[in-house]
């Protein structure tokens, strides 16, 4: 991965053209991207009411989505100005343009803005078309939020109390259709609750580029429905869950889980792939529930892949490691954290200088990572980092499976290919010039195999789970998952982004950050700030990758990077 | 304020006036109705409204109405109802019922009996009945679950029934 910033040609300014949204001007560019294609389009009446921030109704509009204007919700007068029989425009005495007013509505999702323009999104008329439209849309919706999973973040609840009516004039029965349809591995669907709004058979068609959805039957019965003998199984599925507007479209995961304003919601990062995808976790009462995509468009504009999302059931896991060992007479002994770190400290500062090596995780953390690269200097060990390869695509997973691999690169612990320095390691081992090894949260028998492991005089190991090197290691120090501590991140492309925790660790583990300062003085590497916003400042100041970077700065959605360190790929 | 205090007048300090005075009024007593109940062997009837100890109830074909929407659960104030939701498993044994809880808890000791769990149960699910006195051995004991809070709930007369139209 390069993280060169290509001196692309800047594109040509947009010109801007000035519109009225309810009396106020506003100047919107004429035309903007297309959100799939890419192609300049006109700016249309809804986007230039989101840039003046005055908020039109919507079910199938979508801002990532082609548009598609058919559930009539974003219904708004307009007027333009008026011309005269020379074509020019007419004037009132007072010097202001003639608007002529549009005799009817228009759906604002799909109609172009042009000069003069006055759009009118509050007026009576407009209000009881919303009235009317959300009494047509609840004629056969089955009103059954209370077993609902959308209940809470529904459009068509918000809508419904904020412009809809609490009565309704329809008498007749409503038209049952499918309920619990099972459209792929990892979604449900409820066809009566379904609005037809087709932003899911847009998705995966335009953006997945798997063409499985579609509409089928007539009239009332219009249904939802995947091509006969297909499943609705792509990587990037549940995203349609996220974009459904109603609860039409379930995820299996988190179906009949929990309700939703139960869950405290983490801004957090993916920890799946180097693509580092923005989330958010929602967690109830230390138990992690669901992960939905964060909108980033620097990274992940707003989706992420199923496999990320749904890679957090093993944070909590029963057999997570919940205390410190220390291996006596053979067999590992619990030990306070106290006492296991002096040991860990004084087998590390009696060691002679390159007898110690460092197998950093490419899954950690930056500032865990640049406590780790002190470390080593400190010890002169040599250090490194374990490739993590899968299959990538071309839209959001990326075939790095370490989210933090540039960050390893670019802080010194691991060479521009990671592993490149785990047979000299493998080797110092086998020679007995390696007697200490330090492993952070990686499965080190798959590489050294257990046989190299035991020659060690000692193994100092974290992790999070139990595995064959914990098994082996003389101390083992519990360690946190990524939702249960807080860092930066820096992803494939270099940007840095930091994640906050959402759950608290189990037992006694701790993160990473914290034990690895109390090593660093330990063995007399200095007093080190003891929070993650200190450190990370720090880092940023002495390393030139990160230079110019505070945390406070990343804010959000994080900033890219400037690669100029030594270990630059 | 400074309160005077009055010196006691030569009646005060007499007594027996006093005393006398006070048995007048208990043997007055003596002769009146007595209002006294001779509770537990005597029960008082619990008023219609009365907030006793809310209940689960289940309609006339014997399906628990509870949805398990949590509502209840998030309007308790002392925090003393639990759900446990039913996850994405269906269970073929409830037939048409959609979503039920998979367990329901009632801390009694936490209740405070305002009835705002009734109130905002959008399945006519729960309901303060007249059970006022509630007792138990142990803490646990007191923490109700979803059987014993059916079994005590009762069937419910329900004009609705929901899930029978599904």
């Amino acid at each position: 991965m390069t993280n060169a910033t290509p001196s692309a040609p800047q594109p040509e300014p947009v010109p801007t053209i000035t519109v009225k949204i309810n009396g106020q001007s506003v100047a919107v560019p004429k035309t903007q991207p297309h959100p799939v294609t890419g192609q300049m389009m006109p700016t249309t009446m809804i986007q230039a009411c989101e840039l003046a921030r005055v908020e039109v109704p919507h079910y199938c509009y979508h801002a990532k989505l082609p548009v598609a204007g058919n559930c009539r919700m974003c219904l708004v007068e307009y007027g333009t100005p008026a011309l005269g029989p020379d074509r020019k425009p007419l004037v009132n005495p007072d010097g202001t343009p003639v608007i002529a007013k549009a005799p009817n509505p228009a759906i604002s999702c799909a109609t172009p803005v042009s000069p003069g323009m006055e759009i009118y999104t509050e007026t009576a008329n407009v209000k009881s078309i919303r009235k009317a439209i959300l009494e047509f849309l609840l004629i056969n919706h089955p009103l059954d939020c209370p077993i609902c999973d959308q209940a809470g973040e529904c459009k068509l609840q918000e809508y419904s109390s904020e412009y809809g009516q609490a009565k309704s004039q329809f008498a007749e029965f409503k038209v049952h259709k499918p309920k619990q349809v099972d459209l792929g591995p990892r979604i449900l669907l409820d066809n009566e609750r379904c609005i037809l709004c087709t932003r899911c058979i847009r998705f995966t068609r335009d953006i997945v580029k798997d063409d499985v959805l579609g509409i089928v039957n007539r009239g009332g019965h219009n249904a939802i429905a995947t091509y006969p003998g297909t499943a609705f199984d792509n990587n990037y599925t549940l995203n349609t869950v996220d974009i459904c507007p109603v609860g039409a479209l379930t995820s299996k995961d988190f179906r009949f889980q929990m309700r939703v304003w139960f869950l405290k919601e983490t801004k957090s990062l993916c920890a799946s792939c180097a693509t580092g995808c923005n989330v958010v976790i929602g967690s109830r009462e230390g138990r992690i529930y669901r992960y939905v995509p964060r909108e980033n468009d620097a990274v992940n504009a707003g989706w992420m892949c199923d496999a990320g999302r749904l890679n957090y059931r093993w944070i909590g896991r029963e057999d997570r490691l919940k205390q410190c060992l220390i291996r006596q007479d053979g067999a590992p002994r619990p030990a306070s954290w106290k006492d296991a770190l002096a040991a860990i400290c004084a087998r590390l500062q009696s060691a002679t200088a390159g007898s110690v090596a460092i197998v950093a995780s490419a899954r950690q953390t930056n500032e865990e990572l640049f406590l780790l690269q002190k470390i080593a200097t400190q010890l002169k060990a040599v250090t490194d980092s374990i490739p993590r390869v899968g299959a990538g695509d071309s839209l959001l997973v990326n075939a790095d499976k370490n989210p933090n691999s540039n960050g390893a690169r670019w802080l010194g612990i691991a060479p521009a290919e990671l592993g490149a320095n785990l047979p000299r390691v493998a080797a110092g081992i086998a020679k007995g010039e390696i007697k200490t090894l330090l492993v952070l949260g990686e499965e080190m028998t798959r590489h050294f195999g257990a046989e190299t492991l035991r020659k060690l005089d000692a193994l100092i190991v974290s992790d999070i789970l139990p595995n064959a090197t914990v098994s082996l290691a003389h101390f083992v120090l519990p360690g946190c998952a990524p939702a249960e501590k807080r860092g930066t991140f820096t992803n494939a492309r270099g940007q840095v982004q930091k994640f906050m925790s959402a759950v608290t660790p189990p037992g006694e583990a701790r993160p990473e950050l914290e034990f690895l300062r109390e090593i660093l003085a330990g063995i007399g590497g200095g007093e080190v700030p003891g929070n993650v916003e200190a450190v990370f400042d720090w880092m940023a100041q002495v390393t030139p990758a990160y230079q110019g970077l505070t945390w406070a700065a990343l804010g959000d959605k994080g900033l890219a990077a400037a690669p100029t360190g030594a270990n630059q790929v | 304020m400074i309160v005077k205090r009055k010196p006691l007048t030569f009646w005060e300090r007499l007594y027996l006036p006093a005393v006398i005075y006070g048995f007048k009024v208990t043997v007055r007593h003596f002769f009146k109705k007595k209002v006294t109940m001779q509770y537990p062997e005597e029960k008082w009837a619990v008023p219609a409204g009365y907030r006793g100890a809310p209940y689960l109830v289940k309609d006339q074909e014997d399906r628990v109405k509870c949805v398990s929407c949590q509502l209840c659960e998030f309007v308790c104030p002392p925090k003393a109802i639990k759900i446990t939701p039913p996850g994405p498993v269906p269970n073929a044994a409830l037939g048409n019922v959609e979503k039920g809880p998979k367990e329901f808890e009632i801390n009694m000791l936490r209740c405070i009996f305002c009835g705002f769990c009734q109130e905002v149960c959008p399945e006519e699910a729960i309901f303060l009945m007249k059970d006022y006195s509630l007792v138990g051995l142990a803490r646990k004991d007191m923490i109700y679950n979803k059987q014993k809070l059916l079994e005590l709930g009762g069937t419910h007369n329900d004009t609705i029934q929901k899930w029978k139209h599904k």
